[in-house]
């Protein structure tokens, strides 16, 4: 699998990365090594074979419907919440302007 | 088949219509995090580190909305999937703080089930019509912007930003705005009878997606378009008669429907597109890594099915089959869920206190629900939720009237004085001497009374006009401040006059 130019400017754009054309010119190679790099594993036959989602065999653990029964968790923290804001204003995060 | 048609210059054309409804699972915290849900507090003093996608935080699934979101699978008999998974939509918004939302794309939590939605005559909405639910996943709600508080920047609050939400899919079954009113009311009735849901569409606790195509009558599936977040059920039956309109003078001049994403503006009762960047639908869905796949037992799925009511089209076969009432009092009494609870209460205790079983009093109560309370209720500017007459003093109101201590037309005055004064129907009746005369003594000289003043009228009857037999029990009834049993009236007439 290989990726073009265009595909690499998409995905930058997708994820509000911006690039110039030195810095495309530099990821597309990039970009294919690591692709082609990973795709090794398809040199495994894989038929048959269960998705494992991890090493030790373990389900997903589910919290009680409790509001605020763990501090870390919970609500009721505006301050420390909004702290590392750029900008707050009367209790809400404040960001330019944004309208569809 | 629906028989709902669009009349274009060239001819009719069908509409194709299905619904995503967000319905807001009902619960104390969020889906992934222990902040709560409540409805209009302070903005942001619901937010956790969690919500606000603080580097580090882990989500945990709240067991509560997993359970809810399997109840409401199984009320709509759908499959339930043992395992399932979470993956990111990724986008940015500034409602967003993760840069995407925890939902179920690949692997959902409830799979195919269906709903029956109610037939209506008048629109064309046959006995049998059945909607396919093609699935219902879980996945976070965003926070909430606000545009109009400062000139150049928008507000984010973030206390919804987390909340569950269960995404519930339709197949494109529905053929006319009739059709897709009924199926979001039948949700809607459903979610709020499960208690997974509130089903306040004001408040945003539940909102539809309307999918809408044309085509030609028996042709293949036109493109669609999808107008956005429609938050009542008046406003999907706008969106879809207008959007479908629109679609047919598109393609009568030649044009052709781009499948895109449309907002619904309820002042003009139209939708325009959302002109948003091409690519903005690139979600490049993933597994999220945060999370195992969701795996349950039976022992928790047997737990969601035991705890499920009794849903409202088995209640209105009950209530039609065991307990004799007629089609539309059942309907109308199972539409709400508090209806049918405040009638059951009502009717338990209108049995103990006649002593009789719940069959026999059961048309009693559903009339006088339906027909006396629901009116009086209605002139008095009440309803049912905030009544000041209670279901065990409805019982004791109609139990009066079923020993025969007040008649019927006297407990409607009853009804009245309760809803003013709050006072018990016992208490009424002594104080303003409303007890009904069965004295057949006391009745019977009214009604000599009566004949002798009559005597014209006797005559007539006596010779045929057997109408006039209503005349004399209203002008004895008259006679007796509307207290005479009308039992003993009629059978003393029928005496004398026989």
């Amino acid at each position: 699998m290989s990726v073009t130019r265009e595909t690499v400017a998409k995905i930058a754009k997708l994820a509000r990365i911006s690039m110039d054309e030195q810095e495309l010119d530099r990821m597309v190679p990039e970009f294919n090594s690591i692709l082609d790099w990973v795709e090794q594993l398809g040199e495994v036959d894989t038929s048959g074979v269960e998705p494992m989602t991890a090493v030790m065999p373990q389900a997903l653990r589910l919290r009680a419907d409790q509001v605020n029964a763990d501090p870390l968790t919970g609500g009721g923290i505006r301050d420390r919440v909004l702290a590392n804001a750029p900008d707050a204003e009367h209790g809400f995060f404040a960001v330019p302007k944004v309208i569809e | 088949m629906s028989n709902y048609r669009i009349q274009g210059a060239t001819g009719e054309w069908e509409v194709v219509i299905g619904l995503e409804v967000h319905a807001q699972v009902t619960s104390n915290a969020k889906l992934f995090s222990g902040a709560a849900t409540a409805f209009g507090a302070e903005p942001n003093s619901q937010v956790s580190l969690i919500d606000a996608a603080m580097p580090g935080m882990l989500p945990v699934p709240n067991r509560e909305c997993i359970r809810q979101a399997v109840r409401t699978g199984m009320a709509i008999d759908a499959q339930i999937n043992k395992w399932s998974r979470f993956d990111r939509k990724n986008y940015f918004y500034a409602d967003l703080p993760q840069g995407y939302q925890i939902s179920q794309l690949y692997h959902p939590l409830v799979g195919e089930g269906s709903l029956l939605i109610d037939a209506d005559e008048k629109a064309g909405i046959p006995e049998d019509k059945v909607i396919g639910v093609e699935r219902i996943h879980v996945e976070q709600d965003a926070g909430k912007l606000m545009h109009d508080q400062h000139p150049a920047k928008s507000y984010v609050d973030l206390n919804r930003s987390g909340v569950a939400l269960m995404e519930i899919v339709s197949r494109p079954d529905m053929r006319s705005p009739a059709e897709a009113g009924a199926y979001v009311r039948k949700l809607r009735a459903i979610l709020r009878y499960v208690g997974s849901c509130d089903g306040n569409m004001e408040e945003g606790s539940m909102r539809a997606d309307v999918n809408v195509s044309v085509r030609r009558p028996g042709d293949e599936f036109g493109t669609r378009t999808e107008t956005k977040n429609v938050n009542s059920v008046r406003f999907v039956m706008q969106t879809i008669e207008h959007e479908a309109v629109r679609q047919v003078e598109l393609l009568e001049a030649g044009g052709t429907v781009v499948q895109e994403t449309r907002l619904f503006d309820p002042g003009t009762g139209t939708t325009r597109s959302m002109r948003s960047k091409e690519d903005a639908h690139d979600y490049r869905y993933f597994p999220d890594p945060d999370l195992l796949p969701l795996e349950l037992d039976d022992s928790f799925i047997d737990e969601c099915r035991a705890s499920l009511p009794e849903l409202p089209d088995a209640k209105r076969k009950r209530y039609i089959g065991d307990l004799g009432l007629s089609a539309y009092n059942a309907a109308v009494l199972t539409a709400e869920v508090e209806t049918a609870r405040w009638f059951e209460t009502l009717l338990a205790e209108t049995a103990s206190a006649q002593g009789k079983p719940e069959a026999d009093v059961a048309k009693q109560a559903a009339n006088w629900l339906i027909s006396d309370l629901f009116g009086a209720l209605n002139k008095a500017g009440h309803d049912l939720e905030n009544s000041p007459v209670s279901a065990a003093a409805g019982a004791e109101l109609l139990a009066l009237v079923g020993k025969g201590t007040i008649s019927g037309s006297i407990s409607k005055q009853v009804l009245e004085t309760m809803i003013a004064t709050g006072d018990a129907p016992t208490l009424i009746v002594d104080r303003e001497g409303l007890k009904q005369e069965s004295d057949s003594g006391a009745i019977e000289a009214a009604v000599d009374t009566i004949l002798a003043n009559n005597a014209d009228k006797v005559e007539q009857y006596r010779g045929g006009k057997e109408a006039l037999f209503g005349f004399f029990v209203g002008q004895t009834m008259k006679a007796m401040q509307g207290k005479a049993n009308p039992q003993v009236v009629n059978e003393v007439l029928k005496a004398k006059l026989g």
